[in-house]
C-alpha cells in the first residue's frame, strides 16, 4: 500500500489511523506505552501521598499554607479546553479536513502553552514567596517531582504537537502521518487525565485534609 | 554472519550491526552483549568464591568486595540473563507467530542499544573512581551514605539501560497482539511466545516503578532533592517498596521465558505435543498476575506489621500452585513419550530437579516467621541461586543449543556441549546446596570474610570448588562456540528432525524478509502438523507479493549515545552529595538530552516509508528457501 497516496474525504477510510499495519502497531504500541506511563504517575502519586506536609520542622510551609486554589482552577480549565480542542482536531482528521485540524491542533497548543507558563508562574510563585524549593523538604520534592514530571510531558506534547504540524504543512494528510497525529492525541489527553488526579489529590486534599 | 564479514569487509559489517532493525540480528547484538556482560558477572563471581574460600581470606579488599558482589548482582540480572533472554526472543518469537518483523523495528534497534550503553556505563565506574558497592538492591538507607560516584553510575546505568528494556517489552506486546500470521490465534501460540508476551506484559507494568526509584534515589544524590533524608522529612522505606515492587516481577521476567524455552523443548525431544497446553498458558498468566502481589515478602523483617506480613506470605505461597502445574506438565509430556536425549533437552532435565529445590526453599521463606531467621543469610543466597542459575541459566544454556543452529546456520558440538554439563551441572549443586546450610548456621550474605572456627569453614571450601566447575563449564561453552563457528557447517531447516513450531520451517537462518509468503496455520504445533501429513513447507495465505522492509538506521545508537553524555554531565551536577560537581556538568547533560531530542526530531521530521522487494526478486531466491516458510 502507497501510504502517501492521495485521498479524497470519500475514499478516505473511516479510521485513518489503523487503516495500515504501521498505523495499527503505533495504535496499541501507544495504549501499551500509556499503560507503562499510568504506572509511573501512579508511582509518583503514591511518594506524593506518602510525603505530603513532611517537613523538617515548623518553619516549613505545607500544602494548606501554599496553594491557591483559584490559580489552579483557571490551569485545569485551560487544560481540560485543550483536550477538547484536540478532540476536534481529530474529528477533522477523520473528515479529511487538513486545515481545519491543524488549525484545531494549533488551538490546543496555545492553551497547552499557557498552561504551561500559569505553571512556571506558580512554581515561581512557591520559590519566592515561601522558600518553597525542590530541596528545602521531602515534601517539597515529592510536590515538584509530582507536578513537574506532568509538566514535563506537557512540555514534550507540545512540541511533539508543533513538530507534527510544521512537519505536515506542506506534506497534508495521508495514511502515514493520520497515525502519528492521532497517537500525539491521546498523549494529549493522557496528559488531561493525569492532571485531574493532580488537581484532586494535590491541590485539593491539600487545601482540605 | 561471518559470510557477510569476508564478502564486504570488516568496516561495512560493523555498519550493517550499527545500523540494522533486523529482528535476527539484533539478535545476534543482544546475544553478544549479554554474553560479554555474562562473562564479566561470571568473573566477579569467581572473584567472591575465591575470596570466600577460606576464613579471614585477603585476596580482595572489603571495599573492592562489596563492589563485585554489587556489580556480580547488577550485571547478573539487568546486563546478562535479561538480554540473553531478549537474544533468543528477538530471534525467535516472529518466526514462531509468522511475523517478517516485529513491530517496532527501529524501536527494536533503540532498545538494544540503550540496554548496551548502560551497561556499558555502569562498568564504566570500575575506571572511574570505583564501582557501586550498596548491593544490587542499593537499599536508600545505604547508598545515599556511599562515598565516590559508585552508586551514580550504577543508577544512571540501570536507568538508561531500563527504558531500552521497557522499549523492547512494549514491543514484543504490539507484536504479539498484531502481528501473528493468520490462523495463529492466541491459543495456536508456541509457549515460548506466551510466555514472551506474559513476561512483556510484566516488563511494562513493572519497570515504571524502578523508573521512578531510581529518579527519586538520583535526585538525592544528584540534584538536592529529599526524598530519602530522614532529618529533612524523607522516607528510605518508599525505595524498598519501589524496587520490590519492581524487583518481584523482575524474577518472574527472567523465569517466565525461560519456562517457555523448556516448554519448547521438552515437546520436541519427547516426541510428543505439550501436556496441559491450555494449563500452561494459565499458569503463565496466574504467575503474572501473582508476581505483582508479593514484594512486600522481600521486606518481612522491614517491620510493616504482622497483618500485612501475613497477606504477604500467603500469596508467595499461592503462587507455587501454578507453578506446580508447570512441573507436572513437563513430566506428564516426557511420560510415554519417546524421549531423545541431546544437551538442550539433557538442560531441560537437570532443571526440573534443580529449579524444584529452589521453588521449595522459596516457599519456605514465604513462612514469615522463618523469615525472621532465615533473612539475610546464605540460605537466600542458595535459593535464589537455585532459581535463577538452576532454572534461567539452564534456560540459556538450553535454549544456545537449541536456537544456535536458528540463528547462525551451523550446531553447536553435541560432545562439547555434554562436557560442559558435566562440569557445570554438579559444580553448581556443589556450590549452592551446601549454602542452604552455611545460611542455617547463620552466615550472613554479603560478608566479605568469615572467622575460622564456626563450622562455616569446609561448606565455603566446596562452594569455591564447585564454583570452579562451573567455570570450566563455561569455557568449554565458549571453546565450543569458536570451534562451531570456525567449521561453520550448514545445516538445513530442521536441523533437530523434530521441530515443532514455525521458526524450523523456514532455512537455518532464516531469509532477512523470514517468510516468502507469510504462513497459514492450522493448528498447534504448526510445523510437525504440516510435517505430519507429509507437506515439506508451510501453506501459504497470501499469494506472492512485494514485501515491504524497513530501512536501516543509525538514528537508534546515535539517540542512545545522547543520553550516554547526559548521564555523565548528571553525575557531575554541581548539587551532587559526592561534592565533587563541576562546572560543565549541567551544560554537558544539555548537551547529552539536546542529542537525543534533536535525534529523536529528526526522525519524526525524515520521511522514512521503507522500501519493498520486488516480487521477481523473491521467485529468484529459490535456492535459498523460505517458500511460504
Amino acid at each position: 500500500m502507497n501510504v502517501t497516496e492521495k485521498f479524497t474525504p470519500q475514499t478516505w477510510p473511516e479510521h485513518p489511523e489503523t487503516a495500515t499495519m504501521e498505523g495499527k502497531n503505533k495504535f496499541i504500541g501507544f495504549w501499551l506505552f500509556l499503560a507503562g506511563e499510568t504506572v509511573l504517575f501512579a508511582s509518583l502519586f503514591a511518594t506524593y501521598l506518602a510525603l505530603k506536609d513532611s517537613v523538617p520542622d515548623a518553619s516549613h510551609p505545607l500544602a494548606k499554607d501554599l496553594f491557591s486554589l483559584p490559580l489552579v482552577f483557571l490551569m485545569t480549565m485551560i487544560l481540560l479546553t485543550s483536550s477538547l480542542t484536540s478532540v476536534y482536531a481529530i474529528y477533522h482528521m477523520r473528515n479529511y479536513n487538513f486545515k481545519k485540524m491543524q488549525l484545531w491542533f494549533a488551538i490546543t497548543v496555545l492553551l497547552g502553552a499557557s498552561f504551561l507558563a500559569l505553571e512556571i508562574y506558580e512554581f515561581n510563585h512557591y520559590v519566592k514567596e515561601f522558600g518553597f524549593t525542590f530541596g528545602s523538604s521531602a515534601f517539597s520534592s515529592a510536590y515538584y517531582t509530582l507536578v513537574g514530571t506532568h509538566g514535563a510531558h506537557v512540555t514534550f506534547g507540545l512540541g511533539w504537537i508543533t513538530a507534527l504540524i510544521v512537519r505536515n504543512a506542506k506534506r497534508g494528510l495521508n495514511l502515514y502521518n493520520a497515525p502519528k497525529y492521532y497517537v500525539a492525541s491521546l498523549y494529549w489527553h493522557f496528559i488531561d487525565v493525569v492532571w485531574v488526579f493532580i488537581f484532586t489529590a494535590v491541590y485539593l486534599i491539600g487545601k482540605v485534609g | 554472519m561471518s559470510t557477510v564479514a569476508s564478502k564486504k569487509g570488516i568496516g561495512a559489517f560493523i555498519w550493517e550491526y550499527l545500523t540494522t532493525v533486523d529482528h535476527k540480528k539484533i539478535a545476534h547484538l543482544y546475544l553478544a552483549a549479554g554474553g560479554f556482560f555474562f562473562l564479566l558477572g561470571g568473573l566477579e563471581a569467581m572473584f567472591i568464591r575465591i575470596q570466600l574460600m577460606k576464613p579471614q581470606n585477603d585476596f580482595i579488599s572489603e571495599q573492592l568486595f562489596n563492589e563485585v558482589m554489587t556489580m556480580h548482582g547488577t550485571t547478573m540480572i539487568f546486563l546478562a540473563a535479561m538480554p540473553l533472554l531478549f537474544a533468543y526472543m528477538n530471534a525467535v518469537v516472529p518466526l514462531q507467530i509468522g511475523a517478517r518483523d516485529v513491530a517496532f523495528p527501529f524501536m527494536n534497534a533503540l532498545g538494544f542499544w540503550l540496554f548496551f550503553l548502560g551497561g556499558i556505563f555502569l562498568n564504566l565506574s570500575w575506571f572511574l573512581g570505583g564501582a557501586p558497592d550498596a548491593g544490587w538492591t542499593s537499599y536508600a538507607s545505604l547508598s545515599m551514605r556511599s562515598e565516590g560516584h559508585g552508586i551514580d553510575f550504577y543508577l544512571l546505568g540501570v536507568q538508561i539501560s531500563g527504558f531500552g528494556t521497557l522499549m523492547s517489552g512494549i514491543n514484543f506486546l504490539a507484536t504479539i497482539i498484531n502481528m501473528r500470521a493468520p490462523g495463529m490465534s492466541f491459543m495456536r501460540m508456541p509457549m515460548f511466545t506466551w510466555t514472551t508476551f506474559v513476561a512483556s506484559s510484566l516488563i511494562l507494568l513493572a519497570f515504571p516503578p524502578l523508573t521512578i526509584s531510581v529518579f527519586l534515589l538520583m535526585f538525592d544524590r544528584l540534584f538536592g532533592s529529599k526524598f530519602f533524608d530522614v532529618a529533612m522529612g524523607g522516607n528510605t522505606i518508599i525505595w524498598e517498596h519501589f524496587f520490590w515492587i519492581f524487583g518481584h516481577p523482575e524474577v518472574y521476567i527472567l523465569i517466565l521465558p525461560a519456562f517457555g524455552i523448556f516448554s519448547e523443548i521438552v515437546p520436541t525431544f519427547s516426541r510428543k505435543r505439550l501436556f496441559g497446553y491450555s494449563s500452561m498458558v494459565f499458569a503463565t498468566i496466574l504467575i503474572g498476575f501473582l508476581g505483582f502481589m508479593v514484594w512486600a515478602h522481600h521486606m518481612f523483617t522491614t517491620g510493616l506489621g504482622n497483618v500485612a506480613n501475613a497477606i504477604f506470605a500467603v500469596a508467595t505461597m499461592a503462587i507455587a500452585v501454578p507453578t506446580g502445574i508447570k512441573i507436572f506438565n513437563w513430566l506428564f509430556t516426557m511420560w510415554g513419550g519417546n524421549i531423545k536425549i541431546t544437551v538442550p533437552m539433557l538442560w531441560a532435565l537437570g532443571f526440573i530437579p534443580s529449579f524444584v529445590i529452589g521453588g521449595v526453599t522459596g516457599i519456605m521463606q514465604a513462612v514469615a516467621p522463618l523469615d525472621y531467621q532465615l533473612h539475610d543469610t546464605y540460605f537466600i543466597v542458595a535459593h535464589f541461586h537455585y532459581v535463577i542459575v538452576g532454572g534461567v541459566v539452564f534456560a540459556l544454556f538450553a535454549a544456545a543449543h537449541f536456537y544456535w543452529p536458528k540463528m547462525f546456520g551451523t550446531q553447536l558440538s553435541e560432545k562439547l556441549g555434554y562436557w560442559t554439563f558435566i562440569f557445570f551441572f554438579p559444580g553448581f549443586h556443589l556450590t549452592f546446596f551446601v549454602q542452604h546450610f552455611l545460611g542455617l548456621m547463620g552466615m550472613p550474605r554479603r560478608v566479605a570474610t568469615f572467622l575460622p572456627g564456626q563450622g562455616l569453614d569446609a561448606g565455603n571450601y566446596i562452594s569455591s570448588i564447585g564454583a570452579f566447575l562451573m567455570f570450566i563449564g563455561v569455557v568449554l561453552l565458549l571453546i565450543n562456540i569458536v570451534v562451531t563457528s570456525v567449521k561453520n557447517k550448514k545445516v538445513a531447516n530442521d536441523p533437530w528432525g523434530d521441530g515443532r513450531t514455525m521458526e524450523w520451517a523456514l532455512p537455518s537462518p532464516p531469509p532477512y524478509y523470514n517468510f516468502k509468503q507469510t504462513p497459514l496455520v492450522r493448528g498447534l504445533d504448526t510445523w510437525w502438523l504440516e510435517k505430519m501429513e507429509g507437506n515439506k513447507e508451510l501453506p501459504p495465505a497470501e499469494p506472492l507479493k512485494d514485501i515491504h522492509m524497513p530501512n536501516n538506521s543509525i538514528l537508534p545508537f546515535i539517540i542512545s549515545s545522547g543520553l550516554f553524555i547526559a548521564a555523565f554531565g548528571a553525575m557531575y551536577s554541581p548539587l551532587n552529595v559526592v561534592g565533587d560537581g563541576k562546572p560543565w556538568g549541567v551544560p554537558v547533560l544539555i548537551l547529552g538530552l539536546g542529542i537525543m531530542f534533536g535525534t529523536m526530531l529528526l526522525r519524526s521530521l525524515l520521511d522514512d516509508y521503507g522500501y519493498y522487494i520486488p516480487k521477481e526478486d523473491l521467485v529468484d531466491d529459490e535456492g535459498k528457501g523460505g517458500r511460504a516458510g
